[in-house]
């Protein structure tokens, strides 16, 4: 198990059964400091239930969760119903479990791009501002990883693009590991280290341009997703002119 | 009008209806927030039921009461864990069963064809000082929980799941919150009856929220509202001679539609 060294949240042979379903099926995932891992896969693969594994929100059937003693989890929850019920403004919402000071919550919402909506009434926020304030939430607790469950889910194209940028500056800033549920392939496949395809069980990992080339990906996908992407990464390679080096390496197997 | 307030019985049935209205305000607000209006219902029901149980062995009717209650919490905490049904449908059978088994034993001692109104729909009017100490205690100790588990009842309000990723300590706020309904329940039954607990519980919190923007304020305006509406339907009972706990109730209802009147801002 050397893989597991150095990880700063893993599972081990994860597997879970609700009434004689297999959800999760031994699953081994690693998450290490600076690293951005993505889980991808179909409806209904146990994506977002693998996520509230590893954060102890769900109990294994077997098989384990390892975290680093003491580690600091930021989450973002895939669905945040808005409970128009509760009166809050932004900068409650930021302060529920927290007791942060003036000077963070500014400098949180700064740096997820919403100052401007401190006073803001959570219920009036946009499904986009929505997952900003929470990202900024999440990085009040100054995470050593971040746990985001589909973060672009309910924001538009534009949007999406943004905020996987905010995604990957959040990286670089803060250095922390990354775990990432989505089913955007497109964006996964430009900003991830780590590909995690799961199925109920991983059916293939490894950088981003091993996974789309896996045969497995292609059952689980399509033949035309793994082209699209395909295609999009090399487009994306000829649009900016630093990034990942294993774009230019496809590029030579072109 | 004036005169009546001169009365003794009825400045304990003030003094009581204020007690309640103190705690009905803040919890009701979590009622509204988290949508457990038929939780807090079934709850009541479940006094009924305490009640009967209290009449039968002897013992003490809001003991009795508190006890049926803070069980039926318990049981329906463990059948949701279940997952075999919806939380609606499990209340739905938690409910109107309590409610037959206390209209039932309470039927047994009082006899089959006696009137229970009193019970079903309080007698705030014949409160005796004992009553209102007991009100004033239990509503003290609700507040007081209340303050206690309020950051963490926010947080769980707000998003359950987000709250325990963050270590919020669910299950045992929640059942410190099912605690406090119960305790609330029993508190209030002779006051405004079990079949309108509920609404007093929820109708004041509906209609602060329009009028606060933090969950602190609107806790203070629900608290202040069903405040208002214990006056006021004492004041329509005294006048009009209607019965006591419904017109409690109606006031609620009417100030709710008043405060219709405003925009929500937030």
């Amino acid at each position: 198990m050397l893989k597991a060294q150095g990880a700063l949240l893993s599972s081990r042979d994860a597997t879970l059964v609700i009434g004689g379903r297999t959800i999760l099926d031994q699953v081994n995932i690693d998450v290490r400091s600076g690293e951005i891992v993505t889980v991808i896969g179909p409806n209904g693969a146990g994506k977002s239930t693998l996520v509230r594994c590893m954060l102890g929100l769900q109990p294994l059937t077997s098989g384990k969760i390892v975290r680093r003693a003491k580690l600091r989890v930021g989450y973002v929850p895939q669905r945040f119903p808005l409970t128009p019920n509760v009166p809050l403004d932004l900068r409650r919402l930021l302060s529920l479990t927290l007791k942060p000071s003036e000077t963070e919550i500014d400098q949180a919402l700064a740096e997820t791009g919403i100052g401007h909506l401190k006073g803001a009434s959570v219920s009036s926020l946009s499904g986009g501002e929505l997952q900003r304030a929470l990202l900024a939430r999440a990085l009040l607790r100054k995470p050593e990883i971040l746990v985001l469950d589909e973060p672009v889910q309910a924001v538009d194209f534009l949007g999406e693009t943004r905020m996987y940028e905010l995604i990957s500056a959040i990286r670089k800033h803060h250095g922390c590991g990354i775990l990432m549920v989505s089913h955007d392939l497109h964006m996964v496949m430009a900003e991830s280290d780590h590909v995690v395809c799961l199925n109920g069980h991983v059916c293939c990992e490894g950088g981003p341009i091993k996974v789309q080339q896996d045969p497995e990906f292609a059952k689980l996908f399509g033949p035309s997703a793994a082209r699209m992407i395909a295609a999009y990464t090399h487009h994306h390679d000829h649009d900016h002119e630093s990034h990942d080096h294993h774009l230019h390496h496809q590029d030579h197997k072109h | 009008m004036l005169d009546i307030l001169a009365e003794p019985f009825f400045q304990r049935a003030i003094l009581a209806g204020l007690g309640i209205a103190l705690v009905a305000g803040p919890v009701g607000c979590f009622i509204v927030w988290r949508r457990m209006a038929y939780f807090g219902e079934t709850l009541a029901n479940s006094g009924l039921f305490g009640v009967g149980l209290g009449l039968i062995l002897g013992v003490s009717l809001t003991l009795g009461a508190v006890v049926v209650a803070v069980a039926t919490a318990l049981l329906l905490l463990v059948l949701r864990k279940q997952r075999a049904l919806a939380t609606d449908t499990l209340l739905g059978i938690l409910s109107h069963t309590a409610l037959a088994l206390g209209l039932i034993t309470v039927g047994l001692v009082t006899g089959a064809a006696s009137n229970n109104m009193e019970l079903l729909f309080g007698d705030i009017l014949t409160v005796t000082t004992t009553d209102v100490m007991i009100v004033w205690g239990g509503a003290i100790l609700v507040l007081a929980m209340l303050t206690f588990l309020w950051r963490d009842l926010i947080a769980i309000s707000v998003h359950e799941e987000l709250a325990r990723a963050e270590g919020v300590q669910v299950e045992r706020v929640e059942l410190g919150f099912i605690l406090l309904i119960a305790l609330m329940t029993a508190i209030s039954m002779k006051i405004v009856g079990l079949l309108l607990i509920t609404a007093l519980l929820v109708i004041p919190a509906a209609a602060a929220r329009r009028l606060a923007a933090t969950p602190e304020r609107m806790a203070v305006v629900a608290a202040m509202i069903a405040g208002l509406a214990v006056l006021g339907g004492l004041a329509l009972s005294a006048t009009a001679n209607t019965i006591s706990g419904p017109s409690v109730v109606l006031a609620a209802g009417l100030l709710f539609v008043l405060t219709l009147a405003k925009r929500q801002t937030n």
